[in-house]
């Protein structure tokens, strides 16, 4: 019993450890963190001035309305593109430094190492994520959201991560396979996801097939159930539909999550992959 | 030496007492594409059944060229690499079974001093101090005091790693392996490509670590001095075959030679020089 409890002490130390490098990154390349926040606001402002274009070109639509629902999109887009960079530099940026031999030697299980990246790209990506819309709805548009539940939206937001995190490191495992193309093959990941989740659409105009896929993707409860809480003022009851099955798959998508970053590791041991030579 | 070290000292003592390292045939090969065509591969051994012990407290250098194997039996210990035959064992502990024991007891010096560039000393040796359980309160104190046992001076602490020299951060990798308390130390080409002065302080520090500390020490060197003057015995590694592990004088005489480059000469049949890069063999590529 005491060694059970002196390893899970370590193991979260060692957790901490990686939240705690990663803190140190941020504070060295923040303003490089700044540039990537401007860069996401300016794609942001793109897809939400698709509603004023239309309105401009005389479609008829409720601007206001149109205006959340793609800022909300853009804004859960790019948390999840935090989230899956987080994940996939678990091996790439170790990669390029040439630590990665140091930290997989290390007696921190891989769940652990995982765990700490996640919680660190969820509390970073939340911060970004809420500062980019208040940036983008109060301050360059000026949206009314008079029913709007942001602590239900927020809550969806935080569930939905579990599941997000899941799926980053089964991404995350790409860079070993492949260390030049893995990495970008998370960005293919993260757009399949969105689109057949409905990201700046509903999921209905999809064919049938996508419709069905989408059913099994995160992305869409997310995106329902901040979409429920921000534009028609639901309440944390409500929410349950959306949380439901977030947990469900969160509960399968960690799990699966792990093995399949064990086989990678795996892998890469058997074959030397590990190691970044040249 | 943390609680989860003892645990497992404990633990691993029964299994055979004073034996701190041990392989019996470990081989290791990779395959590589050789061709345009996929299925057109070449297979190399990397380490050809290499068995021998260590003993507790015992510094022990492999000679070897560039290629011979000395970095792939140094990843295998360390649970890096999975071998394609035989074992090894660090305190009883075998490397693939029961890799998250033998993780906790080592830790490695390797040729390339690997850290997060941007960040400084101080910053790269906490996160890492924190995968090996040691806590903030720890490190505090120890991670100064470790620095300054290393002769990295005081106010460079907050540098980042890219400003730094290459002796400088090859010391800082030394304090990031000492700082763990490892049973096992690993060290892969600590010297090679560091100025003539950089080169005798980390040996220097290499030499205190063994007066001073029950580590047993793995120092694996194409530096046949380095070799003579830091390990009880030296072994030599050709093309991935252990051809012999004695000391020094045991091998001069066993080989007829004068010198240890003499009797690597011997035993090889080959010059002692550089040659191809063990790395280029396998499928980091691919």
């Amino acid at each position: 019993m005491r060694a059970l409890v002196s390893t899970m002490r370590a193991e979260l130390i060692g957790a901490g450890g990686v939240v705690e490098r990663n803190a140190y990154l941020t504070k060295r390349y923040i303003w490089w963190d700044v540039a990537w926040f401007l860069w996401t606001v300016a794609n942001t402002l793109t897809i939400v001035f698709i509603a004023k274009g239309i309105e401009a070109t005389g479609g008829d639509l409720d601007v206001n309305r149109t205006m959340t629902t793609l800022l909300i999109g853009a804004v859960v887009w790019a948390y999840l593109g935090i989230l899956f960079e987080f994940l996939m530099e678990t091996v790439a940026w170790e990669r390029w430094e040439g630590t990665i031999e140091y930290t997989f030697m290390a007696p921190l299980s891989r769940a652990m190492h995982l765990a700490g990246q996640g919680v660190f790209a969820i509390a970073y990506g939340l911060l970004r994520a809420t500062f980019l819309f208040v940036v983008c709805a109060f301050l360059f548009f000026d949206l009314s959201m008079p029913d709007a539940q942001f602590y239900p939206a927020f809550v969806v937001l935080v569930v939905s991560s579990v599941s997000f995190i899941g799926i980053g490191m089964m991404m995350s495992v790409l860079p070993l396979i492949s260390p030049e193309k893995g990495t970008q093959l998370g960005f293919v990941a993260q757009g399949t996801l969105l689109v057949v989740s409905g990201v700046y659409y509903p999921v209905e105009v999809l064919p049938q097939w996508m419709q069905w896929i989408a059913t099994i993707s995160p992305a869409t409860y997310a995106l329902d159930g901040i979409r429920e809480a921000i534009l028609e003022g639901q309440g944390m009851t409500a929410m349950w539909d959306e949380i439901g099955p977030l947990l469900i798959i969160g509960v399968v998508s960690i799990p699966l999550g792990l093995w399949v970053f064990g086989r990678g590791e795996q892998y890469a041991k058997k074959h030397g992959k590990l190691k970044r030579s040249g | 030496m943390t609680d989860m070290q003892d645990a497992v000292l404990m633990e691993a003592v029964p299994r055979r007492l004073g034996v701190a390292v041990e392989t019996h045939e470990l081989r290791k090969e990779f395959r590589r594409r050789d061709g345009k065509r996929r299925r057109d591969r070449r297979t190399r051994v990397a380490l050809d059944r290499v068995s021998f012990t260590m003993k507790k407290g015992e510094t022990v250098a492999i000679l070897g060229q560039n290629g011979s194997g000395k970095s792939t039996l140094v990843r295998l210990l360390s649970t890096l690499l999975l071998p394609d035959g035989g074992w090894a064992r660090i305190l009883g502990h075998d490397v693939v079974s029961d890799g998250r024991a033998v993780r906790r007891l080592v830790n490695r010096v390797s040729v390339e001093a690997s850290f997060f560039k941007k960040m400084s000393s101080a910053e790269n040796l906490s996160y890492a101090a924190r995968y090996y359980g040691m806590t903030a309160g720890q490190t505090r104190d120890k991670i100064p005091a470790i620095l300054e046992r290393v002769g990295f001076p005081r106010d460079r602490r907050d540098e980042p790693m890219e400003n730094l020299s290459r002796g400088m951060q090859q010391k800082v990798a030394l304090a990031r392996a000492l700082l763990t308390s490892p049973v096992v130390l690993l060290l892969d080409e600590p010297t090679t490509g560091l100025d003539p002065r950089s080169k005798l302080e980390v040996q220097d520090f290499i030499r205190e670590i063994r007066t001073n500390h029950d580590s047993t020490i793995l120092l694996c060197t194409h530096d046949l001095a380095e070799a003579e003057t830091l390990a009880e015995r030296v072994g030599i590694l050709d093309r991935g075959q252990l051809l012999a592990l004695e000391p020094v004088d045991d091998l001069k005489r066993r080989y007829g030679a004068d010198t240890l480059e003499e009797a690597f000469f011997a035993a090889t049949g080959r010059e002692f020089e550089a040659e191809e890069d063990e790395d280029d063999d396998r499928e980091v590529f691919a």
